[in-house]
């Protein structure tokens, strides 16, 4: 597991990370978000004991970044943002590098670098040199070499950047596999991500952790949180919406574009985000409506993230 | 040590796969043949040995070494393996180690292609093979010492460029400090024995009595402390400059 403790980062003026405090269980993976520059990378390099933190300490199973360097690397697998590789070996030969520098020989490396081919799916490439390799592959080696030695703590910085949709649901998988006896951080700007594959997110915004949770709790924030989106037709649009903002469970009631068949279409925003569908149900059969479209939303949760980044 | 052979052999292998390397190791050995036989005199000194191709040797790697040396770290800063690499668990001075000596190997492959300056002294008289067996193993000495300030000033940059400059200017001071002119000027300013104190400092001085087969202890022991103080610094400013 990961503990983290009032970690900052300054790069001269600049604040970069400012006393963030989080933890990321065994079994757990946590999306981390946060706009460009938030600090995401940077709190992952320092957790890699890359960068060295300002102040602040934190723990990775039960080692300390501050002054256990080697057992914490031990511990970590990690993929960094630009995915960096030495170009002018062969992937096969450069999983070899970091199986060997991880302290594997002969037949143990063999296996290994054989394993992590297999599940980054790199096995055809394996013979290629990297450099002539497209984007998608150089992660997915990128990937491997984080995986070479089995790691308890995983720290992916943009796993799927740069990998087209099958990719993305490849490494997705690969990521929800691998959590059950993993700690995992993942740091991402694509939200779906968070929803397809994280158990909690964390959400930074100038270096500050304003936003914790797990998707749900994320998406509950949201002021479309249980809004539902009704196509009603062969009623009057004034009635309609009159009748609706006077219940008493609705918060407001928004038109928007009719259906191409004529149908009404509005959204209704429930009072304090309650369940309501139940209750419009009734409502739409007393009045003996002829239901079009009737979907309830979640949330959506680049408006929290636009919510809780852009501070208001 | 864990880690050092792997990066050790992997440093060496990138050096190969590079069309730098055979334009250095071209270099190298025409500039040496070159210097040797059309600035050293070679024929006319009348002499079987190499101390007039070893002669060169200072003025050559001053510029052929800090090109060896430049990619060390700056390439690894550039492309972003600096990351990879510094984040698995080796310690730095080890991952320092290694690259430096995958450099130092590359520099001695190519020492040891002038091997035919070594069949034609043989050719030409009966040499005395103890001072080119010295003269070959202090020359090599010496390609650490410049390969180490090389490296460390790749450390400091992500540009090849810049770190090859300033390391041939580091290095050059270095070499001028002992050059028989050098010490002319600055006796004429100073008194004798500063000059000899600053001249101490130099490549030149302490691989002159190498190149003529006189092993003094206390010139090994000045180029390995070269090589050591500025591979400590080059783990000081890896460990301080870190992301940024």
């Amino acid at each position: 597991m990961i503990v983290v403790d009032a970690l900052s980062k300054q790069f001269g003026q600049f604040q970069a990370v400012d006393e963030i405090s989080f933890e990321v269980q065994r079994g757990e993976v946590v999306g981390f978000l946060g706009p460009n520059g938030a600090g995401k990378s940077t709190t992952m390099k320092m957790l890699t004991c890359y960068l060295p933190p300002t102040s602040g300490n934190a723990e990775v199973n039960g080692f300390s970044i501050n002054s256990q360097r080697l057992q914490v690397q031990e511990q970590i697998g990690y993929l960094p943002e630009s995915a960096p590789s030495y170009n002018e070996m062969q992937v096969e030969e450069f999983l070899s590098f970091i199986g060997e520098v991880r302290g594997y020989t002969g037949s143990e490396l063999r296996r290994r670098v054989g394993r992590v081919l297999e599940l980054t799916s790199l096995q055809e490439a394996r013979k290629q040199i990297i450099d002539t390799l497209s984007k998608g592959f150089r992660q997915r080696t990128c990937l491997a070499q984080a995986l070479i030695h089995d790691p308890p703590v995983l720290i992916l910085d943009e796993p799927t950047d740069g990998l087209d949709p099958n990719q993305k649901h490849e490494v997705r998988e690969l990521i929800r596999r691998m959590s059950e006896e993993r700690t995992i951080l993942v740091s991402t700007h694509i939200l779906e991500e968070v929803e397809a594959v994280c158990t909690r997110a964390l959400i930074i915004s100038e270096g500050r952790l304003v936003g914790l949770g797990t998707p749900d709790e994320l998406l509950s924030q949201s002021i479309y949180r249980n809004a539902i989106t009704l196509s009603v037709s062969g009623v009057n649009a004034e009635t309609l919406l009159e009748d609706l903002n006077g219940l008493e469970q609705v918060y407001s009631v928004e038109r928007l574009e009719d259906m191409p068949n004529g149908a009404i279409t509005v959204r209704v925003f429930p009072k304090d985000r309650e369940s309501i569908s139940s209750e419009l149900e009734k409502f739409l059969k007393k009045k003996k409506m002829s239901i079009e479209q009737f979907f309830v939303e979640r949330g959506r949760l680049d408006e929290v993230f636009r919510k809780l980044t852009l501070g208001n | 040590m864990k880690g050092l052979f792997p990066i050790f052999k992997r440093e060496l292998l990138a050096y190969f796969r590079s069309p730098v390397a055979y334009v250095f190791i071209i270099i190298f050995l025409a500039a040496n043949a070159g210097c040797t036989f059309l600035l050293g005199n070679f024929y006319n000194s009348n002499q079987a040995s190499l101390e007039n191709s070893f002669l060169f040797h200072p003025w050559l790697y001053l510029f052929l070494i800090p090109a060896v040396g430049m990619r060390l770290w700056a390439e690894e800063r550039r492309s972003g393996t600096g990351e990879l690499l510094l984040t698995l668990p080796v310690r730095t001075s080890v991952t320092v180690f290694g690259k430096f000596l995958a450099g130092w190997a590359f520099i001695a492959v190519a020492l040891v292609l002038t091997f035919p300056m070594i069949i034609t002294v043989h050719f030409l008289g009966f040499p005395d093979n103890g001072p080119i067996i010295t003269g070959y193993l202090g020359s090599l000495l010496m390609a650490g010492a410049y390969l180490a300030i090389a490296s460390f000033t790749s450390a400091l940059t992500k540009n090849q460029v810049i770190s090859f400059i300033i390391s041939v200017n580091i290095c050059l001071i270095l070499v001028l400090l002992g050059w028989g002119v050098m010490s002319e000027m600055l006796n004429a300013v100073f008194p004798v024995w500063l000059t000899d104190v600053i001249s101490q400092f130099s490549f030149t001085t302490h691989f002159d009595a190498i190149r003529r087969g006189v092993v003094d202890f206390r010139d090994i022991v000045y180029f390995l402390s070269i090589i050591i103080f500025m591979l400590m610094t080059n783990v000081v400013v890896l460990e301080s400059k870190k992301g940024s």
